[in-house]
Order: structure tokens, then C-alpha cells, then sequence
């Protein structure tokens, strides 16, 4: 199944390169989201049934995936009245959209990928097709946002591969090469510790720039500074996601050896020196997208700090994950109605925006409501999770200076948002303003609506998945 | 002999630390791709078809001639300045590339492991560091991309020295990587080229908060 899918996807973006015509595109684009669900729903259905040798639908996994499915559809909506009033051209459309489908068909096999290569290989892919989407305005500064994302994440993938290489040291005599995760999970207790650490090292910096960490974050933000609004929405969220996944399967592993709480402390530090570095560019950052940027690399590292705390930190971590992605990929795509409004993404020209866009603008508000994590926000449950779990564990000194550094984070959001929201730009003209229809926010309500319900009020099956795909670190 | 080839590719990389035109980092890009295919033929000795056909394809096809040539028609394609024009002194370069090839010898004699082949580890550490040094030293934007392919030199070297051959699939990944992103990155030049005169890495500094 997982064969079809993927060939069909990458048929699908394939006619969408070659096709100049509309109509087809159109036909083409919802094509690939039946698709796209179509495999959802199977691993839903198979779970844990291996997919030939290389994959595995295991519960994260489907909670990633459906994560994604979710929010492609509202991102290729709304790329879809982005793309033309900008500027008509039909290979530039086929390249933004082929690349959206490559993009969310990397996505989807990285999650799934149950051998650590395979991921890495993945992961690669999702990096080239990144990268065609920041270049999508072919100006100087998406060319300089593109070199610079390339760049990066290329290196970085090259040190996951190293760190995958110093894996297989550690492996050693134990001749199984296949390295599955399952197998790597089975014989974890006998690894060397050495080649162990350097191997982690080396992996968990190379995923810090997918998952937006320091030390290889600074890639992540011009990138979707840079990306059309879309296109952004999904790399603060999906593609985050991606890198989550990889060192959450790595840590599994690590989980079971005698390094389990070194490896906490390296996780620990760089979370918090993130929050960190996020709360110091918050206070100064002028961009609007970038703001958003950096309040992902915050959430990040709350995220990889509840899965350092361990205890309930397991399930808050990947909770507050998939609650992130629904609220930053809702205020991105809002973002985009923004800048059509204002033609600016620079916070000193945006103003009043109550008076242009009604829906919008209680969106920007209730989603500032979601980011923060005030209630009736579901990330509230998840963070409240987290600070319990850091208590837990005898982390309190670190509790502390988080919230500080969360507090300044609000404040410094609060200030900028309110202001965009209700304070008018003097001097401006209120000539060219495109009227936004309400019914575009509706999707990005809906996204916002998850995050409440699925916080406050979590369907059984879904703290089941949670609980499933934490269940190797409880022991 | 693998021992000779692997210090010539040390000593490669303490020439291009002090080489000054463009043409003499493309050779040796060249040479590197070379000794790449001496040591992987040497070192699988029983070899099949496939993997024999792969790593020709990986070293001598991709690594020794398109590469290099390519890099060579985006230097003359942009009219590069055929100087390389790093920010630091060639003495300085030369000394801290000499200082990591003896700290990793160093630490490499710390680890006592059956499975590592100590004269390859140190090879490929020394690449991959001085490689990540040349992409912090050097000012134009290709001398990053060939930069960044010492680095992925010194990993193919790396695997080499894990021993238990790596899978097809993970072969395979290295030369989609060094493929796509190489050539990704040379066609990217070409745009940079196109907005900014000279390639510069001081023109793409202006994201910033």
C-alpha cells in the first residue's frame, strides 16, 4: 500500500510540474488529498503491520500522519487563491505545487520509515522540496533564505548520517545490519556507550534543524520568513514534526541503555538554552513571521524538554506537539490574508486590523489565546503537563526560569499582536485594500477549534494512540 | 597501499588549505574522487556487479568528473575571480588544519575498539573538520559548495571505516545526496550570480532580526 501511495503521489507531482493548464491542477491537487487520506485511513486500520521491510504505521507515526493530512488541506486551499493574484505563470504554479506534494509525500514516509536510513533519506527529500517552495518568489531574498536553508540542512543531514555511521560502530558484533529501530530496540542494553553518545550527538544535532533547536535552528526562520504563507504554515508544523520523530526514535532507543540520563541532560540544556534565544529574539524581532518563527523554536524546546523530564512528560510531548502544529499552521496561514491586506510583514505597518477583516482578526486574537497556552487553549492542559513533570523529576530551578522566559515571551507576543490588532498606523491610506471573503478563515477556525477540543476534551482513541506510542519509554 | 592513498588525501587537504586559485580547488576535488575509488576498490575485495557499478558511478563518474567540471562552468559561467580570497591568512589555515589532523589522530588513539580502522577515522574526522573550517574561512559562496563536498568525501571514508558494508539503500542515499545537492546548490549560484555581482557571501547577510 505504502508503494502505491508513493508512487502515485510522485506521479501526481510529476503531472503537476509537466501541466500548464488550471483546471488539471485543480483536479490534480484534490486528487493527491484523496490520496493522501486514502493511506491515512489504511494505517489507521493496519496498525503496526509492516509495510515490506521499511515501514511500519506504529501509533506516532499515524498520529503524524493524520496530523499532516489534516493540515494539507487548508494549506493547499489556501495556496490556491495565494499563488494567483500574485503573478500567473503556470511552471511557477507546477513547481509550487509539485513541491507541495513531494514535500507532504517525504513527510508521510519519514514518519512511517521504521529503519533509521530510511528516515534519513526521507528526511533529505523533504529538504529539496523545501527548499523549491522558499524560492517560489525568485527574489533576492528568497534566494538568499534558499541558499542559506539548502546549506544547513544539508550539513545537518550529513551529521545525522555521520551519527548513523558511529550507530553502527556501537552495533558492533551484533551482526543484524538491518538496522531497524525494533532491532536497535532489542539490543540496546549491549551497546557500547561510547559510540553510543557520539552517535546521539551527532543525530540529535543534525535534526536540530528540522526541529528547530539550537544550535542548527537560524535556517528554519529565514526559510519561513521567506516561504509563501502555505508553504510556511506546513514547515512551522509538519515539518517540525519530521524532525521530532527522528530523535524521538533514537531516544526510544537510548532510553533503554545506561546513558538514558546523559542523554536527558544534553536534551535539557538545549531545550532551555532554546527558549531561551527564542525569548531574546521575541523581544526584539519586527517581522511578523519571524515572531511566529521564533515562538516555534520556543514550543520546540518546551516539547524536547517534557521528553527530557520523562514521567508524564512522555505523553505532554507528544500532545503538545500536535496541538502546536494545528494553532501555528492556523496563525500562518492567517498571516497570509495579513500581508495581502497591509503588503508589509513588518509590525510598524500593520495596524487596525479590525477594521479591514473582522473574522481575521478574532482569529489572530483566539489564536494568540491558543499559542500562549491561556486557557480555555488545549496547549494550556499540555504545558501544565509539562511543568508538572518537570517537578517531577526534581527539575523546579529550571521550572522556574522557564516560566520567566515564557512570561517575557507573551508579553513581548502580546505587545506586538495587540498592536497589529487594534492600533492604526498613522498615515495610512486606505486605498488599495483587498477585501478578504470570511469564508477563507473558516478552515483556519476549524484547526483552531482541534486545539481546544482535543485538548480539553481528548477522544478516547487518540490518548490511546498517545499512550501506545510512548509505551517503550515506560519501564 | 590503502594506507599511502589515505595520506595522500590527508596531505590534499593541507594543500587546499593553502591554495590560492578556484581551478586548484576543483582539481583537487578531483584527485579526492580518485583516491575515493582506489581505496573502495581495494577495500572490497570480494565484490559483486552492483556494488562494483555503484561506486564507479559514485566516485569516479559523479565525484572525479561531473562534479569538478561542473563546478568549473559555474566558475567560468559567473566570471568568478579565479582567487580564492580567503578571510584568513594561508600560514593560519595551514596551522589549524595541521592542529586538526593531530587532534584527531590524538583522540582517535584514545578509543581501543576491534571494529574501527584507526588510519581511516582519522581521515575522514580530518575532512569533515576541515571541511566545516573552509566553509567558515572562505568568503565565496563556491568555495562553500566545494567545501561541503570535502565534508561529504570525508564521510564516504567514514563508512569505510565502520567495515560491516552499509546497505545498498544507504549507498544509494549518499549519492542522491551529493547528486542533488551539489548540483542544487551550482544552479543556485548561477541565481546568486545573477543578483549579486560577485558571489559573495557578504551579500546574503542582509535576514537578519
Amino acid at each position: 500500500m505504502i508503494l502505491l501511495y508513493l508512487t502515485g503521489s510522485v506521479l501526481i507531482a510529476l503531472c503537476m510540474f509537466l501541466n500548464t493548464n488550471r483546471r488539471v491542477n485543480r483536479m490534480l491537487i484534490a486528487g493527491f488529498l484523496v490520496l493522501q487520506w486514502i493511506w491515512s485511513v489504511y494505517s489507521l486500520t493496519h496498525k503496526n503491520v509492516p509495510e515490506y521491510i521499511f515501514f511500519i504505521p506504529d501509533a506516532l507515526s499515524i498520529l503524524m500522519t493524520v496530523t499532516l493530512s489534516i493540515i494539507s488541506i487548508p494549506a493547499l486551499v489556501h495556496s490556491y487563491d495565494y499563488i494567483y493574484p500574485e503573478h500567473d505563470n503556470p511552471r511557477v504554479r507546477g513547481i509550487y505545487f509539485g513541491s507541495m506534494v513531494v514535500l507532504i509525500m517525504s513527510l508521510t514516509a519519514a514518519y512511517v520509515a521504521s529503519h533509521i536510513a530510511v528516515t534519513w533519506i526521507f528526511v533529505e527529500i523533504t529538504t529539496l522540496s523545501a527548499s523549491a517552495l522558499i524560492f517560489h518568489r525568485r527574489n533576492s531574498g528568497s534566494i538568499e533564505a534558499t541558499w542559506k536553508y539548502i546549506f544547513v540542512c544539508s550539513i545537518s543531514l550529513v551529521f545525522v548520517f555521520i551519527g548513523i555511521l558511529f550507530l553502527s560502530i556501537a552495533l558492533g558484533d551484533i551482526r543484524e545490519n538491518d538496522m531497524q529501530y525494533s532491532i536497535l530496540l532489542r539490543v540496546a542494553p549491549s551497546l557500547n556507550t561510547f559510540w553510543l553518545k557520539l552517535a546521539f550527538i551527532f543525530i540529535f544535532i543534525g535534526y536540530t534543524a528540522k526541529l528547530g533547536l539550537i544550535p542548527m535552528y537560524t535556517a528554519g526562520i529565514d526559510a519561513k520568513d521567506k516561504a509563501p504563507s502555505p508553504a510556511a504554515a506546513l514547515f512551522s508544523s509538519v515539518l517540525m514534526n519530521v524532525g521530532f520523530v527522528g530523535v524521538f526514535r533514537c531516544y526510544e532507543v537510548l532510553a533503554h541503555t545506561s546513558i538514558h540520563k546523559w542523554v536527558d541532560q544534553v536534551m535539557l540544556t538545549t531545550a532551555f538554552l532554546s527558549i531561551f534565544v527564542a525569548a531574546v529574539y521575541m523581544l526584539k524581532v519586527k517581522n511578523v513571521k519571524r515572531m511566529l518563527a521564533y515562538s516555534s523554536i520556543e514550543h520546540m524546546g518546551i516539547v524536547i524538554l517534557a521528553l527530557a523530564a520523562g514521567g508524564i512528560g512522555y505523553y505532554a510531548a507528544i500532545l503538545h506537539l500536535i496541538l502546536h502544529s494545528f494553532a501555528k499552521s492556523s496563525l500562518f496561514l492567517q498571516v497570509g490574508h495579513l500581508y495581502k491586506t497591509f503588503r508589509s510583514k513588518n509590525i510598524y505597518s500593520i495596524g487596525n486590523y479590525f477594521r479591514y477583516n473582522v473574522p481575521g482578526a478574532v482569529l489572530i486574537l483566539f489564536g494568540f489565546i491558543c499559542i500562549t497556552a491561556m486557557p480555555p487553549s488545549g496547549m494550556f492542559i499540555s504545558e501544565l503537563m509539562v511543568f508538572r513533570a518537570l517537578i517531577g523529576s526534581g527539575y523546579t530551578g529550571i521550572l522556574i526560569l522557564m516560566l520567566i522566559l515564557l512570561t517575557l515571551i507573551v508579553w513581548a507576543m502580546g505587545k506586538n499582536i495587540f498592536k497589529m490588532l487594534f492600533i492604526p498606523v498613522p498615515g495610512r491610506e486606505d486605498l488599495h485594500v483587498e477585501a478578504v471573503s470570511p469564508y477563507e478563515t473558516l478552515l483556519q477556525y476549524l484547526l483552531l477549534a482541534l486545539v481546544v477540543y482535543l485538548g480539553i476534551a481528548p477522544p478516547a482513541g487518540f490518548a490511546d494512540l498517545i499512550k501506545e506510542s510512548i509505551i517503550n519509554l515506560n519501564h | 597501499m590503502i594506507t599511502i592513498l589515505l595520506i595522500v588525501f590527508t596531505v590534499s587537504l593541507l594543500y587546499f588549505a593553502i591554495a590560492n586559485r578556484l581551478m586548484t580547488y576543483v582539481k583537487i576535488l578531483a584527485l579526492q574522487g580518485l583516491i575515493l575509488f582506489g581505496v573502495t576498490f581495494i577495500e572490497l575485495i570480494e565484490i559483486n556487479v552492483v556494488n562494483l557499478v555503484l561506486i564507479l558511478l559514485e566516485t569516479i563518474v559523479v565525484k572525479s568528473l561531473a562534479i569538478p567540471l561542473f563546478m568549473q562552468y559555474v566558475i567560468r559561467k559567473n566570471k568568478i575571480t579565479r582567487e580564492a580570497e580567503p578571510f584568513v591568512p594561508h600560514t593560519v589555515s595551514l596551522i589549524i588544519v595541521t592542529v586538526l589532523i593531530v587532534s584527531t589522530y590524538i583522540i582517535s588513539n584514545y578509543i581501543i575498539d576491534p571494529h574501527l580502522d584507526k588510519i581511516y577515522f582519522v581521515t575522514a574526522l580530518s575532512a569533515v573538520f576541515s571541511g566545516l573550517y573552509f566553509i567558515s574561512s572562505r568568503r565565496k559562496v563556491i568555495t562553500h559548495v566545494i567545501s561541503y563536498v570535502i565534508i561529504e568525501n570525508g564521510v564516504v571514508i567514514l563508512s569505510l571505516a565502520v567495515g560491516n558494508e552499509m546497505p545498498l539503500l544507504v549507498n544509494l542515499g549518499i549519492l542522491l545526496d551529493v547528486f542533488v545537492s551539489v548540483f542544487l546548490l551550482g544552479i543556485f549560484i548561477n541565481k546568486v550570480g545573477d543578483v549579486t555581482s560577485e558571489g559573495d557571501v557578504k551579500q546574503l547577510s542582509k535576514l537578519k532580526d
